[in-house]
């Protein structure tokens, strides 16, 4: 898995979805072209999935709710015949490293979570019109709508048969979705689990699987009928108009990616990266008609895209990169400034659009498996919404004072209000929040803060930061921290640092990513699924696989 | 009553399964009955419910008497359950279980691919008795009708067969199962049948023959396959259909060779010598062998789908899990586990339909359609020795497998009847040369005018050779008292 896999796309380039627009209601078809599968080796027949699919689906998504502010909701269906979607797709399951598979999964994750996020964030209803088979990771997508329609027509299922048919499990969330979101009975749960053929029609309903079984003549006006409902329920503004998502200012080299305010630079030997985020060069627009007619070059909107892709590039394509270093550079002032118009503006629906886009990418940099860091050094604007990624990192350093023959000011960081709740973490709490639960108090010391630039001693003290070095040990501190780091078995880190990220409750989201990589990137290693003569590796052949009946 | 050859009449449903001493399947199939025969007589043959019918009975699982004729009322047929015989020591003969003895419950692991199997197989049968009918009010002959009511009958009496299965091995799944089987309607938007060949329409006598022909073909090869299972019960009730399907096979070769015969005979009388002047030949009352071959070209190709795509992990799995075997699997020269052979199979690569050879679990559809394609072949050259009796210059042909296909390697090309592969505009203009037209739909539609005087046939039909039971054609074979 040598080639690389980009993450931006747009809708004139999709080989396997169509997006079709009529007032407020859009339909978002799936109708995968089988033979433009990400690589060689697997057709994606039935409306099966890869990764490729996916990064279409995701892009779609963010689209929607970019460019369509008018959409209220959005209906998925396919557009094949007798099958809604067979979920991802096996041969490229079984053909995949350990490592693509666990990324796949977590994308796709992320991806369905974009959807729910739509509906409980934005108002953008998503609404699941299935006709023919929805198995395994079709009815995965089906779960993450917020209404679930099912054709009675004999033929119409829905299913996650990855148990008997794979030796696996549901691996976007289908089993916390079931029992926590659609919340189906744990006996049904289990009885539909195991049966491979799915469920149909009345029973469907009786079970919680779906919201309605409609039959197949009376299907379409169901479908419209459950859009009218949903979209009244929605508060997307009637008149606005879309801004464009234009292409993301890029350029890749071998050890370097260079966008226009992220730069990631990549240090082999030491199996480093180092991401720059570059702070504001102009002040925020005056109005939130400015910021409109900015679109795509809005700054925090900008930044946002950029760093989101290199995110995402470091995961897929720089598997062995093994600690992501965050740094960055600009006025701290200018960055408040954005903060404190964001914040005035959330009522306006891109300023809303803007806000949850960054706490999904900041999201994705939570349950991104590296070892993060945060640099703040002089020179750095970790403000505000920037400041956020300092408490995202499993780390981070200060330098107190300034480096021999650097005339610029001591490093600083400053809180927005946007600290305290604009970006909640998977636990539904802000990352303060959850970096203070032990000590609530330290998080309303740190509220009294709110616009103060604070340097490296006050950071240490409030907490801030992990450390705060003067410029004789700086280097040596750091240095050290890395080398140890990058001693430590890749594997071990993943899952320490996965637990610690997300002390406090449990949520559905928490619940998903955490069982993913608890339970089915377990089985995903494990002989009965992924050995020569387990069921993944055996799908498709005829031949049945060999189980090693011990409970572990 | 123990299971037996010989069918048991004392219970309202004739069996050889020992029914009287099984309460709970007996209870489960009397609850059904009534249901059924709710179905029978509103999806059933439409008109004919009271004439007296001259139909065969199964009476015995013994090849040599198995079954007796007499006039019957078609709702008071003796629908029964018939198993051929139990083979003491039969064996799985093949896939992963090979050489075990044949299963006589259902293995638990295999449940859900049994039913599956049983519910599908189950669903073709009350499909095909809703598809034909009201071809009775149409009938060109009494031998005809009756020969229609046998079909309809007896495809009644599989629905049984598989209904028993059901109820016998697959608890309350299969009594709900058994429920939705006559639930379901041909052609029904909301509750169609399974597969997309059996909600197509069979408008006309030549269309029913056709369907028999090639479709109920395709019915028998699956049953070849069935009567090869490990579930023991699954392959004796399969193998006793045979017999039964055996006269299917007959009723559509022979009508479509009765058609060719008329419409040669016509043509020779008259003295046209060209098979392709349509007009002619349709002026004489019969149908031209042009308008044949586009019939076995739509029949040959939606029957070609029905065996599901080339390369098929479902059937791979009913194989190696010796529930669902080969064609006559027992007489084939190999391993019978196929872990390492291959088979070829034709595939669209590049473009063009070239053989790849694919792992040969895999490829079991594949080889399954193969020994159709053969059986239908043979049949189709015994229509081309008609046409050559009588002197014409024309040969029916079966069309290439990529042609016209919705299923399978084949579903996303336009290829012509000679495997050549055509863009959408060629496939358009000159479709109507390859398949039946609404034009072609009507001029056999004008020929269905019902003749139900004793031994009298329609003009674009022959007699038979000979009758049913020995009987002569002119034998009045149904008593008509319309309802």
């Amino acid at each position: 898995m040598a080639k690389r896999i980009d993450f931006q796309t747009e809708p004139r380039r999709y080989r396997h979805w169509k997006l079709k627009f009529d007032g407020d209601v859009a339909e978002l078809i799936m109708d995968v072209d089988e033979t433009a599968g990400l690589f060689e080796g697997y057709q994606l027949k039935l409306n099966s999935y890869d990764l490729g699919v996916d990064i279409e689906l995701a892009d779609a998504v963010q689209r929607l709710r970019f460019e369509h502010p008018e959409v209220k909701v959005v209906v998925l269906k396919s557009g094949k015949d007798r099958v809604f979607c067979a979920g991802a797709n096996i041969r490229m399951l079984a053909g995949s490293t350990h490592a693509h598979k666990v990324n796949f999964c977590k994308f796709t994750n992320e991806t369905r979570n974009a959807m729910e996020d739509a509906s409980a964030a934005s108002g953008q209803k998503y609404l699941c019109a299935v006709r023919g088979t929805a198995a395994g990771g079709g009815y995965e997508l089906a779960l993450a709508t917020d209404h679930i329609l099912l054709a009675d027509d004999g033929n119409s299922s829905v299913a996650l048969p990855e148990l008997p048919l794979l030796a696996v499990l549901p691996g976007t969330g289908g089993l916390t979705r079931v029992t926590d979101k659609r919340k189906v009975r744990r006996d049904l749960a289990d009885a539909f689990c195991t049966v491979e053929e799915g469920v149909r029609g009345a029973r469907a309903v009786k079970w919680r699987l779906v919201d309605q079984s409609v039959p197949s003549s009376k299907f379409e006006q169901g479908v419209k009928d459950a859009a009218r409902k949903l979209a009244a329920g929605s508060d997307r503004p009637a008149d606005a108009k879309g801004i464009q998502l234009a292409p993301i200012e890029r350029r890749i080299d071998a050890d370097a990616v260079t966008y226009s305010a992220v730069k990631v630079d990549i240090d082999r030997s030491t199996r480093r990266a180092t991401i720059t985020l570059q702070g504001p060069a102009t002040p925020p627009p005056a109005s939130v008609a400015d910021m409109h007619a900015e679109g795509a070059a809005f700054w925090p909107l900008r930044l946002a895209r950029e760093l989101d892709d290199a995110i995402l590039h470091l995961r897929l394509n720089e598997g062995e990169i093994g600690v992501l270093i965050f740094k960055t550079q600009g006025e701290a002032a200018q960055v408040l400034a954005y903060d404190a118009f964001l914040d005035a503006s959330e009522g306006h629906w891109l300023a809303r659009e803007v806000l949850h886009y960054w706490k999904r990418v900041l999201k994705r940099i939570d349950v991104t498996s590296r070892s993060l860091v945060a640099l703040v050094e002089p020179g750095s604007c970790f403000a505000g919404t920037l400041a956020e990624i300092v408490v995202a990192c499993d780390r981070s350093f200060m330098l107190e004072g300034s480096f021999p023959g650097d005339n610029r000011p001591p490093a600083a960081l400053t809180l927005s209000r946007l600290n305290f709740g604009a970006y909640p973490m998977s636990n539904d709490l802000s990352r303060l929040a959850t970096r203070f639960l032990g000590e609530p108090e330290s998080l309303d010391t740190a509220k009294g803060e709110i616009g103060k630039p604070l340097d490296a001693e006050a950071c240490e003290t409030l907490g801030l930061v992990t450390a705060a070095f003067d410029h004789i040990d700086w280097d040596d501190e750091v240095r050290i921290f890395l080398e140890e780091r990058a001693s430590f078995s890749a594997d071990g880190l993943t899952g320490m640092e996965a637990n610690l990220r997300f002390a406090g409750p449990e949520t559905m989201e928490t619940k998903i990513f955490g069982r993913l990589t608890a339970w089915q990137n377990w089985i995903f290693q494990r002989p009965n699924a992924a050995g020569t003569e387990g069921a993944l590796k055996r799908y498709g052949t005829g031949v049945k696989a060999n189980f090693n009946p011990e409970r572990v | 009553m123990p299971e037996t050859t010989h069918v048991d009449y004392s219970t309202k449903i004739p069996n050889n399964v020992g029914l009287m001493d099984d309460q709970r399947v007996l209870k489960a199939l009397e609850q059904w009955h009534p249901g059924y025969i709710d179905w029978w007589m509103t999806m059933g043959p439409e008109g004919f419910q009271t004439s007296d019918v001259y139909l065969r009975t199964a009476v015995s699982i013994d090849p040599k008497g198995w079954a007796k004729f007499d006039y019957v009322k078609m709702p008071d047929y003796r629908w029964g359950i018939l198993l051929a015989p139990r083979h003491d020591g039969r064996q799985v003969n093949f896939g992963a279980h090979k050489g075990e003895p044949a299963w006589q419950e259902v293995p638990g692991e295999y449940r859900a691919m049994l039913r599956r199997l049983i519910v599908v197989q189950g669903d073709t049968e009350p499909a095909s008795v809703e598809q034909q009918r009201f071809l009775g009010k149409t009938a060109p002959s009494l031998y005809d009708m009756r020969n229609l009511f046998q079909v309809n009958v007896e495809e009644g009496r599989h629905l049984w067969a598989m209904v028993y299965l059901l109820h016998k091995y697959f608890g309350k799944d299969g009594r709900e199962e058994a429920d939705e089987l006559l639930n379901r309607r041909s052609g029904d938007d909301d509750k169609p049948r399974m597969l997309g060949a059996f909600n197509e329409e069979t408008p006309d006598w030549l269309s029913f023959f056709m369907f028999t022909f090639f479709t109920d073909r395709d019915g028998k090869m699956q049953l070849e396959s069935l009567a090869q299972s490990g579930f023991d019960p699954l392959s004796r009730t399969c193998r006793f259909m045979l017999t039964e399907e055996a006269h299917h096979m007959f009723v559509g070769e022979t009508g479509v060779g009765r058609a060719i015969e008329s419409t040669c005979l016509a043509m020779k009388a008259a003295g046209i010598e060209d098979p392709n002047d349509i007009e002619a030949v349709r002026r004489l009352g019969v149908i031209d062998l042009p308008t044949m071959q586009k019939k076995a070209n739509l029949h040959f190709s939606l029957s070609l789908d029905l065996f599901g795509s080339e390369v098929s992990t479902n059937a791979a799995n009913y194989y190696n899990s010796g529930v669902k075997g080969r064609f006559q699997e027992t007489r084939i020269d190999d391993d019978h586990q196929l872990t390492n052979a291959v088979y070829p199979v034709s595939k669209l690569v590049d473009g063009r339909i070239k053989m790849v050879d694919e792992p040969a679990l895999t490829a079991i559809n594949m080889r399954l359609r193969d020994d159709y394609v053969a059986d239908c072949s043979k049949g189709v050259e015994r229509w081309n020795k008609v046409i050559e009796k009588a002197g014409v210059n024309f040969r029916l042909k079966l069309p290439h497998v990529a042609f016209h296909r919705h299923i399978g390697e084949f579903q996303n090309v336009k290829a012509s009847p000679d495997g050549e592969v055509l863009s959408d505009g060629d496939w358009s203009k000159r479709k109507d040369q390859w398949l039946p037209s609404k034009a072609d739909g009507d001029f056999i539609q004008s020929l269905m005018a019902p003749c139900w005087e004793r031994g009298k046939f329609a003009s674009w039909i022959a007699p038979p050779k000979v009758g049913i039971d020995n009987k002569g054609g002119d034998f009045e074979y149904v008593k008509i008292h319309q309802a």
